[in-house]
């Protein structure tokens, strides 16, 4: 039943989905899930980039352009909402679509180009996690590992970063340096998860597992072990669905797995919706009785 | 005569979403506008496979139907108790995603590929062309007027009601204003705004237009009514020079249209930082005399 290609391409999606479950997790808690979104649809133009000044279609080339390009732009919303009187979401959302277009317009370059036609750069905006290759898979491996160890390593710090960041400044923890170690995961998680679900989808994968588990707990260590468990499930079960069919985009899938799971939690978590309706029914029957 | 449909379509596009820009980045909701672009995708989807037709009117319904459901779930999300930035992400992301799925399922084979419209090819308006009261127009066109005449009428009648309820929704309430009905009302118009620019700019850059006209403008507008002017001046300037601008290199025009903003917004900004410390040295300049 289960070819070799498709075991791999499954723990692949997997273990993708549980690294962006973790660094989504504490983009989540900075409330900067949007940011991240930005930063996926940045990554566009790195892409096409550094094809287009390499003419090389490996991806380590291409992973290193559009990590550029995304922390360029995480770089370019922080200084647009300190250095003006804009707002967050208007300074997010400027900054995406125009590096998104920017990309297009380079992408629209690289098909015109003679070695474009074959090289599938548009395959990045909707991923092909089916297809992925053995060196594809080795990069998402290596990648996904990386990123799940040194957020382990830095949990503590993490953790008071983002709840206490006067008392974590106040130790002399290096507070710009940690947050810069974050931005940095979280853009290495969305250039590995390009490749497989593509650019558009993957704000998907960082945003959604953590908004699910936040509905059940509120500590972070069971938070950060939910989160990557419905992470991973997603990617593994999104991946097996689609390989059930030909012509299912795996992407859309994973994602889809995931909304399953946070409306299910939006209903029956413990802070869910039925479990709300129930103590209100209570209540109520409460005041009839007195 | 092409070039005059496509540049006049792209002026219409900017001046359209330069109108519909100024309350959203008042209201701080640009990354509604955002998800409401991804989400048009699941509503065009949706019209296609209940009428089977691509008929641009039920494409508008279905849009303005995503448009309110957008609204109405992440406003749901939020008032039970789901962080803002995150409502917004789960629901578009999933309606972006279902719309995407539906598509390879059902809509392969028509005209209704995922990358027309999210990146739109307004060069391509020109040739499908409608005939209404015996005037044949592109078909981008008529909706574009359409649109735009439907957000002027939107702000000749409720403008003084946006403006309170954006600056004061409690007293606003508290004095009658229907601000919820408003609320959605303009989410509407903003789904409205959104389908008729995707044939040309395409549903995901369609942002940039939204967004960034009315952003360069805020960084300098005294009052709304200066920031409307100038928000729809650099929308229309935008999409002109962006579209010379992509004829000269041979590429994307609507990428090029995005990437103006950009650029207008950036050369706004800094010119007003040289601006500002030009005034500070002269300020301290003249005390130390």
């Amino acid at each position: 039943m289960l070819s070799g290609n498709l075991l791999w391409v499954l723990v692949g999606t997997m273990l993708l989905g549980i690294a962006a479950g973790i660094t989504g997790t504490f983009s989540f808690l900075q409330k900067q899930s949007l940011v991240g979104d930005a930063a996926a649809h940045a990554a566009l133009p790195g892409i096409a980039l550094a094809f287009l000044l390499t003419g090389q279609k490996e991806l380590p080339v291409l992973m290193i352009g559009a990590a550029i390009t995304s922390a360029l732009s995480v770089y370019c919303i922080q200084w647009i909402v300190s250095f003006s009187k804009m707002k967050a979401d208007a300074a997010i959302g400027l900054v995406l679509t125009v590096f998104f277009g920017i990309g297009v317009v380079f992408l629209t370059v690289v098909n015109r180009s003679p070695i474009g036609n074959q090289s599938g750069l548009n395959n990045f905006i909707f991923g092909k996690a089916a297809t992925m290759t053995k060196a594809d898979l080795l990069w998402l491996f290596l990648s996904a590992t990386i990123i799940i160890l040194v957020s382990l390593l830095l949990y503590k710090e993490w953790k008071l970063l983002i709840f206490d960041p006067v008392y974590a400044k106040g130790i002399g923890l290096p507070i710009e340096s940690l947050k810069a170690t974050l931005t940095i995961l979280i853009v290495m998680t969305i250039v590995t998860g390009i490749q497989a679900v593509g650019v558009i989808l993957m704000s998907a994968l960082l945003i959604i597992p953590a908004a699910s588990a936040k509905l059940w707990t509120h500590k972070l260590s069971i938070m950060l072990m939910l989160s990557a468990a419905i992470g991973g499930i997603s990617g593994i079960t999104g991946t097996y669905i689609s390989s059930i069919r030909t012509g299912l985009s795996t992407g859309p899938i994973i994602v889809l797995v995931a909304a399953t799971i946070f409306f299910l939690s939006y209903f029956i978590s413990p802070s869910g919706q039925i479990n709300k309706l129930r103590r209100k029914m209570q209540f109520r029957k409460q005041g009839d009785l007195g | 005569m092409i070039e005059f449909w496509v540049v006049l379509t792209g002026l219409l596009v900017g001046i359209t979403c330069g109108i519909a820009g100024v309350f959203l980045i008042l209201r701080k909701m640009s990354m509604i506008a955002d998800a409401i672009s991804h989400t048009v995708l699941f509503g065009i989807v949706m019209a296609y496979i209940v009428t089977q037709t691509l008929n641009g009117f039920w494409m508008l319904v279905g849009a303005a139907i995503a448009g309110i459901l957008t609204a109405y779930l992440v406003q749901l999300l939020h008032s039970s108790g789901i962080q803002e930035d995150a409502a917004i992400g789960v629901v578009f992301t999933s309606l972006f995603a279902a719309g995407v799925l539906l598509i390879t399922l059902f809509a392969g084979n028509v005209h209704l590929d995922v990358e027309h419209v999210l990146m739109g090819e307004i060069a391509f308006v020109p040739w499908d062309r409608w005939t209404l009261f015996s005037i044949t127009m592109p078909k981008a066109v008529w909706m574009l007027l359409l649109v735009l005449i439907i957000n002027i009428v939107f702000l000749l009648l409720f403008f003084k009601e946006m403006k309170l309820a954006t600056f004061d929704p409690v007293y606003a309430a508290s004095i009658g204003i229907p601000v919820v009905f408003l609320h959605y009302g303009f989410m509407t118009s903003i789904s409205f705004t959104t389908v008729a620019a995707f044939d040309s700019v395409g549903a995901i850059l369609v942002v940039a237009m939204l967004i960034g006209p009315a952003a360069t403008a805020y960084l300098f507008s005294k009052t709304i009514k200066q920031m409307f002017i100038f928000s729809m001046l650099f929308g229309a300037a935008a999409s002109v020079v962006g579209y010379y601008l992509a004829k000269f290199w041979n590429t994307s025009i609507a990428g090029m249209m995005a990437a103006t903003v950009g650029l207008l917004f950036v050369c706004t900004l800094l010119s007003q930082k040289i601006m500002e410390r030009r005034r500070k040295t002269l300020v301290s300049k003249l005390e130390s005399m």
